[in-house]
């Protein structure tokens, strides 16, 4: 009897466990349904490395994933380890493409014999191009308990941001605010210990439309007053926590830590921070680049109405004639996909703004002629 | 059987089977085994060395040409231009937040440690000793990470009321003067914090080092009527030292070296803030400026600057540690 119970559970047990192998196999993979009913767009397989700038990041692995769902067949690996690393992987051909804050540069690089740009160029053997790919918008955030609505302009800014005006009832903030009773909480600034695109380009704004209440350099490294927090993730949790404090982060931190979002005044009017707005921006930039090379420079100082001012934009650095033509199918798939009008308009869920349609058309023109 | 010298001789001479003297396990000789272990113990040194050299070849290596490039006095000035030609940078402000923050960390963590480890020794009951140093020991397994997140945004909401605190009380000394940081992020902060790190290594070397106490020490002094302090103060901590001391050292090795849970907690100073002693202040240490400006070493210039800040550090731990052993071995020369 005891022999036969025993045979009998482990019988029991055994059917039990070939039973849950065999019906966890009846589990659909979402992934194969969604790429059997997308329209056939073109998807050659293969694999492409690329590194660089950490504020696209986010932006590149929303395009990245969207790309490998419809192509089930191509990998795309992106790290994120700062434009200077990705500038110096693209140069020594260690990446296919590179993601920068900034154009190549045109000063010469110390210990080379060339700028960023000629260095490029010869290691590509043949032209290397920008191509502006991701718009992030920085807002201006501040945590005043009360207060919704904030309206500031470039002189103004500078002064906070330079540790000028330090109180929030300040009769210089107060004047553009008209009707907000603001507190005399001290003013609280927190900037980017670590270096970034993001200061960069707030310190070219703040530079570009306030130059004499600016006085100070631009770049990546912080020039201004304040306590220095890590990471945008730092600031923007140091200005949730400290009532009275105010930073220049990116536009999907200020939102997820629910911070407020000042309106900014150029000179045409306060303008709240859209995705269009920005885009305006934008639109309003200079082409410095020639032929297939898009560099932009922007327009701080724009007093185009509706357009927001404060932004950078990450290039993809690209080889016009890649060393390794057996990608080139894939790249040029990947970044027709990635500026495309549905992928920027999409990327506006996550923080960014889309670029403008003119300057889309010129991407994917130039995306066209890679070989 | 003994040869003419009386030097017995079995070893020498083969056994009445012709088999050699001593043969079949060699071992048992002691020459192998002898041979193996002093060459591993010999190599496991020099390995050790040789790590320490290369570690301190290669921050020599980098930082020396950007030394040699530097405009200003390296160790007095507070500058740090790295970006631009003239390389102006000096370790004045880092030098100080980091020695200043170990230095509150260990007032407050030796005490701390020797108080817990003598409980745990002397005299909590057995069925509570063993469980409270696990407890303590736990505190070492949780990240500096997950320190660093507590520390903001836990600890730091309570630190301005004790801020303010201490501010009216002691603010006449520059110690204490207030310098407009936000009170989760002040030296005062990340040194409570980094005394909680550095707690489980200072309370489990000296609870091994008080358990070892001769019994028959601490039964002497008891026996001439000390009450049980008395005792510890004769018996105990005299024979502890050298282990609290190596205890403390190992304990300051971590908090100079503390990274993360520094950068997410202290605030940086912008550039051009004037000099303050107080300990309400923000800054940088050498380990969270290296870690937050690692991704940017564009140039070998400037990765060398960074570099010379890490050698200073290194050199740092070096003289302490030495120190430490000077003392221990004084020490060791008076007990037996």
């Amino acid at each position: 009897m005891n022999i036969q119970s025993r045979r009998r559970l482990a019988c029991v047990t055994g059917v039990a466990l070939v039973g849950t192998l065999a019906l966890s196999g009846c589990g659909s993979n979402s992934n194969t349904t969604a790429s059997s009913t997308a329209k056939s767009t073109n998807c050659p397989s293969g694999t492409l490395d690329g590194e660089g700038s950490t504020a696209q990041v986010n932006a590149i692995q929303q395009a990245i994933s969207d790309f490998q769902t419809t192509c089930s067949g191509a990998t795309i690996n992106y790290s994120g380890t700062g434009s200077g690393a990705g500038v110096k992987q693209f140069i020594a051909g260690q990446v296919d493409f590179g993601g920068s804050d900034s154009a190549l540069s045109n000063k010469l690089t110390a210990g080379t014999a060339g700028t960023e740009q000629t260095n490029a160029d010869k290691a590509c053997n043949s032209p290397a191009w920008n191509l502006p790919m991701v718009v992030g918008p920085i807002a201006i955030a501040y945590n005043l308990p009360g207060v919704s609505k904030l309206i500031l302009t470039p002189a103004v800014a500078a002064k906070i941001f330079n540790g000028v005006i330090t109180t929030w009832n300040n009769p210089a903030i107060a004047a553009l605010n008209k009707g907000v009773t603001l507190p005399s909480t001290p003013i609280k600034v927190f900037f980017r210990s670590d270096e970034s695109g993001t200061t960069d380009n707030f310190t070219k704004y703040l530079k570009g439309s306030a130059p004499s209440d600016w006085p100070a350099a631009t770049g990546k490294k912080w020039t201004g007053k304040g306590e220095g927090k890590d990471a945008s993730s730092g600031v923007s949790d140091a200005v949730k926590s400290a009532a009275g404090g105010i930073t220049y982060t990116e536009w999907s931190y200020a939102r997820d830590d629910k911070l407020g979002i000042a309106e900014i005044d150029n000179g045409a009017g306060p303008v709240v921070l859209t995705g269009p707005a920005v885009s305006m921006a934008v639109s309003a930039a200079k082409h410095v680049g020639t032929g297939n090379n898009l560099t932009l420079k922007l327009d701080y100082a724009t007093k185009v109405p509706g357009a927001y001012p404060i932004l950078l934009v990450t290039y993809e650095l690209v080889c016009s004639k890649t060393k390794s033509p057996a990608k080139v199918p894939l790249l040029k798939a990947f970044l027709a996909s990635f500026a495309s009008a549905g992928e920027q308009t999409k990327l506006q869920s996550i923080g960014y703004a889309p670029l403008p349609a003119a300057i889309q058309a010129q991407v994917r023109t130039a995306i066209g002629a890679l070989s | 059987m003994s040869t003419i010298t009386g030097v017995s001789s079995v070893d020498e001479l083969p056994d009445p089977e012709g088999h050699r003297p001593l043969h079949g396990d060699r071992a048992s000789t002691g020459q192998l085994g002898d041979r193996l272990f002093g060459g591993t113990a010999r190599g496991a040194g020099v390995l050790i060395i040789a790590l320490v050299t290369m570690v301190a070849v290669f921050l020599l290596s980098q930082a020396l040409p950007a030394l040699a490039a530097d405009k200003v006095n390296f160790l007095t000035s507070t500058q740090w231009n790295v970006d631009a030609t003239p390389l102006q940078f000096g370790i004045a402000n880092l030098l100080w937040v980091t020695v200043f923050s170990s230095v509150i960390a260990m007032v407050i963590a030796v005490p701390l440690g020797v108080s817990v480890a003598l409980f745990i020794t002397q005299y909590a009951p057995r069925w509570l000793s063993r469980p409270a140093a696990s407890l303590v020991d736990l505190l070492a397994a949780v990240p500096s990470i997950v320190y660093g997140l507590w520390g903001l945004q836990v600890l730091g909401t309570h630190m301005s009321g004790v801020q303010s605190v201490m501010e009216k009380l002691l603010g006449w000394l520059p110690l204490f003067q207030d310098a407009g940081i936000d009170a989760s992020s002040t030296i005062f902060t990340v040194s409570i914090v980094l005394s909680i790190m550095v707690l489980p290594i200072v309370t489990a070397l000296s609870r091994e080092v008080f358990a070892q106490t001769p019994t028959l020490h601490k039964e002497a002094a008891l026996a001439l009527g000390a009450t049980r302090w008395e005792m510890i103060r004769t018996a105990v901590l005299p024979f502890g030292r050298p282990g609290v001391i190596s205890a403390s050292m190992l304990g300051l090795g971590r908090a100079l070296g503390e990274t993360v849970a520094v950068m997410v907690i202290l605030s940086a100073l912008a550039d051009g803030t004037p000099w303050s002693w107080s300990m309400f202040n923000g800054g940088e240490t050498f380990a969270s400026k290296i870690a937050n400006n690692a991704a940017e070493f564009d140039t070998p210039r400037k990765a060398g600057a960074f570099m010379a800040a890490g050698l200073v550090l290194f050199l740092l731990t070096f003289v302490v540690n030495a120190i430490a052993r000077i003392v221990i071995e004084r020490r060791k020369a008076f007990s037996e």
